[in-house]
């Protein structure tokens, strides 16, 4: 402890977990936006890793109210948010959006996408997998050229209403930071939006991740113009992200408000590693440069030529460097709102715990559990070419969406 | 010059029998008056209303505090009658109300101390730094905020503003989820470790509804807190407002306190 604190800041009243909630909240809304590239805004390159992106979402929406529930004192009284929530609570919206955008949007529109690869696989499958490809079809087996149109339809329609909806999930995200007024270090107008492109930028990466382990795993070779596409992506993500971050940061530092000396304080004690090292230099300068440097985003050809092995590495690397950036930030903004007086006189400290609800194993679980989920999701509900996921197929060509024939 | 016949009298036998009061009277009387001059002087300070017959009405009251910041000497009976009072726990970072010491230097350099939230005094200041150029005790508690940002927050609305003026958490409905804590710009609330529940200052709403000031309001010796009614009444904290110029704290959030501030000074957040 440093300075003065108001005696009853002692203790820091939100802790690992609300910094897991905001990542994983980003990260869902991140990987749908990229899903929706390929539904909306025809990029046809990144089109291997739309279903990819969609089941990574819902993977992690369902995760996301976790650490909510576990933070709670109450948890047992959590759906009293449901039954009389606040109107004037921003925290009481969080079950409708989240509602919606896992029963409208991202439910629906995975079910409109697989609808007809469920009933094919229903119709030549054997065993406990036919059944349960054939309840998710919900009884709807029609594959008539007209039903098929109408999936069609309705999956490019919730995309374009997704793409708000996924704006919104996180972007309130945010707000329920910015609009703490009596936080300087939350408040602010921009805090949604940076939350925004910060969850496109975390989502991207992730999905980047996953696709190249995924692919690595299947023995299956990278498609380079897919991964070309997310790194570009990632790229220019990335600037907006970093520019829209530096405005909120120079925007403070000139106004200098009656806050920016414990503020100052604060980033140069507190959050140095988490702010200065982590997020700035190894989540955004280095992937920034390595990315601007190997992949076609600046120029139609690389500044750099590398080797496809190489360059699929430095994407690698990068995400992952994206990840611990995107993580640092989730912690800063939450952490650090909770690091310096309300007195705006002191800095205290956070005691990570290892043990208990909200310690490090809980977080650790939590963040690993989206990945489980995933895998059940992949084995029911295969992304890539259906054999693919029976018959390993050495040597075969680029990831294709499943193909639409009659057996 | 003229000398009294006092003397003279007091020593003659006659006088003696005909003195209308001896000491022991004098004090005998004067002892049973000192019910009636408190009752007189010190009743209209200490009750908040006049004692009710369980049929309390919140809608004829609003209630609000005074501080005069001048009168503090920050002795800690309110922190520790609070935490009696309102079962807080005893250690020290909980605190429905604590003092903060302000020492403010020469070269404007501003030291503000709380240990165990005042609960046991103040220890000397170490003479360390410039010379001092004033110093204070300010009495701090939960403002009870006409525009609330813990209300506007709470997901379910457990935290809620009464008629009469007061900001209270229903323990049986706070779900825990300490957004409350996190809006409050005045470090005024707390996560009850054993309910686990929001916890804050209630103005001591249970002796209020009987009749009764804040725990604070009533031990404070030296009158530095007053607590009545804000509106139309000619009540102390009525004339408290009238002749003073108030301060609240943190004026730019527009949280619209309820808590009043005499002769505070501008270093204090």
């Amino acid at each position: 402890m440093q300075g003065f604190i108001y005696p009853n800041e002692y203790e820091l009243y939100w802790g690992l977990l609300i910094v897991v909630y905001p990542y994983v909240t980003g990260l869902v809304a991140g990987a749908f936006i990229l899903a929706s590239l390929e539904r909306v805004f025809n990029v046809k390159e990144v089109q291997p890793t739309y279903r990819l992106a969609l089941l990574t979402a819902l993977a992690f929406l369902l995760v996301a109210p976790l650490p909510l529930l576990a933070h709670l004192g109450h948890p047992f009284r959590s759906y009293e948010i449901f039954l009389t929530p606040n109107r004037q609570s921003a925290m009481a919206m969080f079950g409708f959006v989240y509602a919606w955008y896992l029963m409208v949007v991202l439910l629906l529109e995975i079910w409109f996408d697989y609808r007809k690869d469920l009933v094919l696989w229903y119709r030549s499958e054997t065993g406990w997998r036919r059944w349960v490809h054939y309840a998710l079809t919900l009884g709807a087996t029609d594959l008539s050229e007209k039903s098929l149109k109408f999936d069609d339809k309705m999956g490019r329609w919730i995309t374009i209403i997704g793409i708000p909806s996924a704006f919104l999930l996180h972007g309130y995200v945010g707000f329920i930071f910015g609009s703490v007024k009596a936080n300087p270090w939350w408040s602010s107008v921009l805090m949604p939006v940076v939350f925004l492109f910060s969850a496109i930028v975390s989502g991207i990466a992730l999905v980047l991740i996953i696709y190249m382990i995924a692919s690595m795993l299947r023995w299956k070779p990278v498609d380079m113009r897919c991964a070309d596409k997310l790194a570009v992506f990632l790229f220019y993500a990335m600037v907006v992200d970093v520019s829209l971050e530096m405005l909120d940061f120079i925007h403070r530092l000139y106004e200098s408000e009656e806050s920016i000396g414990i503020l100052t304080q604060l980033i140069q004690s507190r959050l140095f590693i988490s702010l200065v090292v982590l997020q700035l230099v190894l989540g955004a300068l280095i992937p920034l440069t390595l990315l601007g440097l190997t992949s076609p985003a600046l120029s139609k050809e690389p500044i750099f030529k590398v080797p496809d092995e190489l360059r699929r590495l430095i994407y690698l690397g990068s995400a992952i460097l994206v990840q611990i950036g995107i993580f640092s930030i989730r912690w800063n903004v939450v952490m650090g709102g909770q690091l310096f007086s309300k007195s705006l006189r002191g800095l205290t400290v956070y005691r990570v715990e290892l043990f208990g609800l909200e310690g490090l194993f809980m977080t650790m679980a939590l963040l690993a559990l989206p990945f489980v989920i995933l895998w059940v999701l992949v084995k029911v509900l295969p992304p890539w070419t259906e054999d693919e996921a029976h018959l390993p197929q050495p040597g075969a060509g680029t990831d294709e969406r499943p193909s639409a024939t009659l057996p | 010059m003229m000398s009294t016949d006092v003397p003279d009298a007091a020593g003659s036998p006659a006088a003696e029998e005909s003195k209308p009061f001896d000491r022991r009277e004098f004090l005998k009387k004067c002892g049973l008056a000192v019910p009636i001059v408190l009752g007189v002087v010190r009743v209209p300070l200490l009750e908040a209303q006049a004692p009710s017959n369980g049929d309390y009405d919140p809608s004829e009251h609003l209630y609000g505090m005074g501080i005069d910041v001048n009168k503090c000497i920050g002795c800690g009976q309110c922190v520790l009658a609070c935490k009696t009072e309102n079962d807080v726990p005893l250690d020290s970072h909980h605190f429905n109300t604590w003092i903060e010491r302000y020492v403010i230097r020469t070269d404007e350099e501003v030291e503000v101390d709380s240990p165990n939230g005042g609960l046991d005094g103040f220890p000397p200041m170490a003479s360390e730094g410039s010379e001092i150029r004033r110093t204070f005790f300010v009495p701090k508690l939960c403002n009870h905020c006409a525009e609330a940002p813990c209300v506007q927050v709470c997901p379910v609305g457990a935290t809620f503003t009464t008629e009469d003026g007061a900001v209270l958490v229903d323990d049986e409905y706070c779900i825990g989820c300490r957004y409350c804590i996190q809006a409050c710009p005045y470090g005024a609330r707390w996560l009850h470790p054993e309910t686990h529940v929001a916890a804050k200052c209630t103005f001591c709403y249970h002796r209020l509804v009987d009749g009764l000031v804040p725990a604070c309001v009533e031990v404070c010796p030296t009158g530095a807190r007053l607590f009545g009614e804000l509106e139309g009444r000619a009540t102390p904290l009525a004339r408290f407002m009238r002749f003073n110029d108030l301060q609240v704290l943190k004026p730019h959030l527009n949280t619209k306190p309820k808590v009043y501030y005499a002769n505070l000074d501008g270093e204090v957040r």
